[in-house]
């Protein structure tokens, strides 16, 4: 393969995801209306894209555009605080397990495997039902059902480090166990984890628009673009745009860090 | 011989996991399953009477011991909410959701398969990076907003297929496509991939030296190796298609499992609760077992592992 073709995947991404968290931030002061409060001349019905409510107006009125750009930073939010949740409890399982071997992984790797059992959306679903719908509950729930791949693939890196000459030249020299993991495993595991970190944040904000949509995501009336599509659903015939708007933010989204992920894959396996 | 015992008795052992965890679970959500049967008026000795009939008076591990009792006969319970047993409707509702899973598996599979084929030799090329970036597009979109968007054009506008519910193969059409093309996609990558890898190998020059043509070398001697790494990941994602399913059987008012389960979180109707999730779990765990043995019939290599 020619040396660097895939490498504009990921400066689009990185594009796409700059302009995300630009939106994200400044989002609320773009939005030219209050996202909450019925603003369109018609209320009782939805009324379609056109100046001066641009992606057009709700079932209660509200301008669909500042709905989405105030939905950009509880929908990114949600999905970096998930991630980094995943990705915690992920890589903690994970090089325990890969660095002791053993006992430990041999039991952590099972637990992982009874996690991978479940239907992880339904266990989300009981899990939000105990701890009652809050922003932190999600950040929660989403990473209790999805650190299952992160753990499996830092494990298998953390397996081949720790018989390599490094590793156990700092062994020999006495270094602690947590020594070692932080300064000599961790930041050789650390390139694989950006990439996976960019995938699992893909993963996330659609489990989160999945959540929203089955009504159970972050509560009103904060407006997420998940529960937007799951608001829509009942005017889906009437008024199409009013679920194809936050899809399509939705795919925007995740599409920004499914080309990080796969740009930073590319990356390093061209490089070895 | 010994390993399949093995394979099954740990089968069992993350099934028991399974139940420990779900129970666990859901005896902490904060709710009254016994005000949920009564209704809102009940009083305070209906309550009573029902919480004792069923069994919700006595500790955690004593319910649980009760339960774990009941399933080694086979008796799931009764549903809370109207007094079915729970076998019973489970087995009502499991077939359209086996029949909406195995059709969209098969759709992934297909799609899978022959974009997997078409775009391997084009690696690196034009092509290739046109298709990778729309099957990401694809990748990217939430299943169940294609799913209305779908049902939007196909359904509403062009008036192809119905627009819910279930019962002849119009119906199943769309639901299926939607859960399989995007699944699919999944699989052409990773085919894409592992083909790419394949093809680079000496055995593949030597098959070509000897004249063997381009789509029997492509479909015949590289995809037998190639498959390897998708049949591990159709059995790994299994659990991952029945998330599709859930938001799938919403979107399409498919009367399946997802649905059932789903509205039991809801209702707090632990019986039926317990009973999906050990079902599903029952299906993953027998997917990754019978993708484990054929991984030992397709592979020689691994069958003494």
């Amino acid at each position: 393969m020619i040396p660097g073709t895939r490498h504009g995947l990921l400066g689009v991404g990185l594009a796409m995801g700059a302009l995300l968290v630009a939106i994200a931030i400044m989002g609320p002061a773009l939005a030219p209306y209050d996202p909450t409060a019925p603003v369109a001349p018609r209320l009782a019905e939805p009324s379609p894209p056109g100046a001066p409510f641009w992606l057009g107006t709700d079932d209660l009125g509200r301008d669909v555009l500042s709905r989405l750009l105030h939905g950009a930073r509880i929908s990114l939010l949600v999905g970096l605080v998930a991630m980094v949740v995943t990705m915690t409890i992920g890589t903690a399982i994970g090089l325990t397990a890969g660095y002791f071997g053993g006992v430990v992984d041999v039991l952590l790797m099972r637990l992982t495997d009874v996690m991978l059992a479940f239907p992880g959306l339904l266990l989300a679903v009981a899990l939000v039902a105990v701890m009652r719908p809050s922003v932190w509950t999600i950040f929660v729930v989403i990473g209790l059902v999805s650190w299952t791949g992160v753990a499996r693939v830092v494990r298998s890196e953390a397996l081949s480090l720790r018989e390599r000459d490094f590793v156990l030249a700092a062994r020999a020299l006495g270094a602690s166990h947590a020594r070692i993991v932080a300064r000599h495993v961790l930041p050789n595991v650390a390139p694989t984890l950006v990439a996976i970190a960019a995938l699992s944040t893909s993963g996330t904000i659609l489990l989160d628009a999945g959540l929203s949509f089955l009504g159970i995501g972050v509560p009103p009336p904060t407006p997420t673009w998940g529960r937007m599509i799951q608001e829509a659903s009942a005017y889906y015939r009437v008024a199409p745009w009013l679920m194809a708007f936050p899809g399509l933010a939705v795919l925007y989204a995740v599409l920004a860090f499914n080309l990080v992920a796969y740009g930073l894959a590319d990356r390093g396996t061209s490089a070895r | 011989m010994r390993y399949l015992i093995g394979r099954l008795a740990w089968a069992l052992v993350i099934l028991l996991c399974a139940t420990w965890i779900t129970f666990g679970i859901v005896f902490l959500v904060p709710g009254d399953p016994a005000r949920v049967v009564a209704g809102p008026r009940a009083d305070a000795a209906t309550l009573a009477a029902i919480r004792h009939e069923l069994g919700l008076d006595r500790s955690l591990p004593a319910q649980y011991g009760r339960y774990l009792w009941r399933l080694a006969r086979g008796d799931l319970g009764r549903s809370y909410a109207n007094r079915q047993p729970v076998a019973a409707t489970l087995a009502r509702c499991l077939p359209a959701t086996a029949t909406l899973a195995a059709a969209s598996l098969a759709i992934a599979l297909v799609v899978g398969l022959a974009g997997g084929l078409a775009t391997a030799p084009f690696a690196g090329r034009f092509v290739d990076r046109a298709a990778l970036v729309c099957s990401l597009a694809i990748l990217s979109a939430p299943v169940f907003w294609f799913g209305m968007i779908a049902l939007y054009w196909l359904g509403f506008r062009w008036r192809l297929v119905p627009l819910g519910g279930a019962g002849t193969l119009r119906h199943l059409l769309l639901p299926a496509l939607v859960l399989g093309v995007g699944t699919g996609v999944y699989y052409a990558r990773l085919l894409h991939t592992s083909l790419r890898d394949v093809l680079t190998l000496d055995y593949m020059r030597a098959a070509r030296a000897r004249g063997v043509g381009p789509v029997r070398l492509l479909a015949v001697h590289a995809l037998r190796n190639a498959a390897l790494p998708l049949l591990t990941i159709v059995g790994l994602d299994f659990a991952a298609l029945m998330n599709g399913v859930v938001l799938t059987e919403t979107v399409f008012h498919w009367p399946g499992l997802g649905r059932l389960a789903f509205d039991a979180v809801l209702a707090l109707d632990v019986p039926i609760i317990m009973g999906t999730v050990l079902l599903g779990a029952a299906f993953v765990v027998v997917t990754n077992l019978v993708v484990d043995l054929l991984y030992r019939i397709v592979d020689p290599r691994i069958r003494l592992g």
